[in-house]
């Protein structure tokens, strides 16, 4: 068996992903600007409400700027995720899902690809991110823009097959308000992006309890360790974990013998 | 035999769609799947592009067990879908492009194919257009270019004359029969408009999800123009 064929179809699957991207620039200024909005005016406002002790990775105080970074580039990961699996639902009505599930490869590896794709878009925007936020004085060890690289694809891979295997689930665009506000927010909210854990055990255990086994705050950690180049081993397993669950989940949507994606019409 | 269905069977929950489909399309024949809407015929399409799977009966493409080796049954099949499926931002040749390299074709056997597709149907000037300015028309012509890439040995139309005007259709239509006479392409045309049906052509007849009837067109209707024939075995009593 040649792997030529595989490598064709993967650079053209992620590479139609990019053009979609490139095509859609109100999107990349959306995603830009979004997490933008969150440091310079929340984080500006929140600073003085919130104190931080140091905890690992950071070696000195910080402040609640650099503490969120990581959380908004999950924030990007995130919505991208979803937006990506809101198009696929999208994809799936307009009928070029069913051109990609006619190619003559394991489905698997077609749904692999298209998250690939995305997970790279997801990689710029957040790349296109940091660039402002050190425009703005936030700057982050030199090698940890390299370091962060890694976390970023496994955070949007992960990210990415939650959405594919709720797109499987998900029959009708109308219905996709509802994820954004029932998977989005809590995911957003109750994860480390905005505090600590420790704070966040202060006011409910139960809520720290909560916030500990969300995957989004494992990528968040994975994002915040790797900025400053170390590994968080425990967040790493965490999210590739949950991942593989992901993408077994999405899989089984898109079984053909399961029929999701059938349509009647 | 190119193209062979046997005892197939689906259906949605309580409602049954197809009931023990079988028929049988010879090599390099145009054959027309005609029903009514509501036949079945996209369930078909559905069931026969391995989009979902049936829990019995079997279909062969070209020899291949759709069920058993799925992936051999879709390299040799070309499907033109009865939804829109190109990339409207993106040019024709881009849109082929994209599809043969799912089929693993690159480099130069990619654009020769991709030019000779093009040429067969007429649309090798408009390669640079994107797909957003082509007309209806146009668009179903790249998407048939497109099916015809990898050399298939079938090709499956969904009601591809859906929305277009009758210069179109009678010009989609023709070029089709053009490739099943010239080329030995097996063809099945999903349709409920008799109009498209040749006399020579293998006619199947779904109705509510049954084979009513399969065989040469001419020799099914007999004298009765196939319009009427096709009114009156496909009637509900009201």
């Amino acid at each position: 068996m040649s792997l030529r064929p595989w490598l064709i179809a993967f650079r053209a699957i992620t590479a139609r992903e990019a053009l979609r991207f490139v095509h859609q620039r109100e999107r990349f200024l959306a995603a830009l600007v979004r997490p933008l909005v969150w440091l310079l005016v929340f984080a500006a406002g929140f600073r003085a409400a919130l104190g931080l002790s140091i905890i690992p990775p950071y070696q000195t105080y910080i402040t609640y700027e650099t503490y969120i970074i990581p959380g908004l580039c999950g924030m990007i990961l995130l919505f991208n995720g979803m937006q990506s699996s809101l198009s696929l639902v999208y994809d799936r009505e307009m009928g070029s899902m069913r051109l990609l599930l006619t190619a003559p490869l394991p489905r698997w590896f077609l749904l692999f690809s298209k998250l690939c794709g995305a997970s790279f878009i997801s990689i710029l925007q957040v790349l296109a991110f940091l660039a402002v936020a050190a425009a703005f004085g936030i700057v982050l060890p030199l090698w940890g823009y390299v370091a962060v690289l890694p976390a970023l694809l496994i955070g949007g891979l992960m990210l990415g097959a939650l959405g594919l295997a709720l797109s499987s689930f998900i029959k009708q665009l109308e219905n996709f308000a509802g994820v954004m506000n029932f998977v989005i927010f809590p995911m957003f909210f109750l994860s480390s992006a905005l505090y600590p854990l420790w704070k966040m055990a202060e006011s409910s255990p139960l809520l720290r309890d909560i916030c500990a086994v969300n995957p989004f705050t494992h990528v968040v950690e994975l994002i915040r360790f790797a900025l400053y180049l170390q590994l968080n081993l425990a967040a790493l397993g965490w999210v590739l974990l949950t991942a593989l669950v992901f993408m077994a989940l999405a899989l089984w949507g898109y079984d053909p013998a399961r029929g999701l994606v059938r349509r009647k019409g | 035999m190119s193209l062979t269905v046997t005892d197939l069977s689906y259906s949605y929950g309580a409602k049954t769609a197809l009931s023990q489909v079988s028929f049988a399309v010879p090599e390099g024949r145009f054959a027309a799947l005609l029903g009514p809407n509501g036949a079945g015929k996209s369930t078909l399409y559905g069931l026969l592009t391995g989009l979902f799977s049936a829990p019995s009966g079997q279909i062969r493409v070209a020899g291949h067990d759709l069920a058993r080796n799925p992936r051999a049954a879709l390299a040799v099949m070309g499907v033109v879908f009865q939804q829109p499926t190109l990339d409207l931002d993106l040019s024709v040749r881009q849109n082929l492009r994209y599809f043969a390299a799912l089929h693993g074709l690159s480099g130069r056997d990619r654009d020769r194919r991709i030019d000779a597709a093009l040429d067969r149907l007429a649309m090798r000037a408009r390669a640079g257009e994107k797909a957003r300015d082509l007309n209806g028309g146009h668009r179903r012509r790249t998407e048939i270019a497109r099916a015809l890439l990898h050399d298939p040995r079938v090709l499956l139309l969904d009601e591809p004359t859906v929305g277009l005007d009758a210069a179109a259709r009678s010009a989609i239509t023709d070029h089709v029969h053009a490739l099943a006479r010239d080329t030995g392409l097996t063809v099945l045309w999903a349709t409920h408009l008799t109009d498209e049906v040749l006399p020579g052509d293998h006619l199947v007849l779904l109705h509510q999800g049954r084979v009513l009837a399969s065989g040469t067109a001419s020799a099914l209707h007999g004298t009765t123009p196939l319009r009427d024939w096709f009114l009156s075995r496909t009637a509900v009593p009201a």
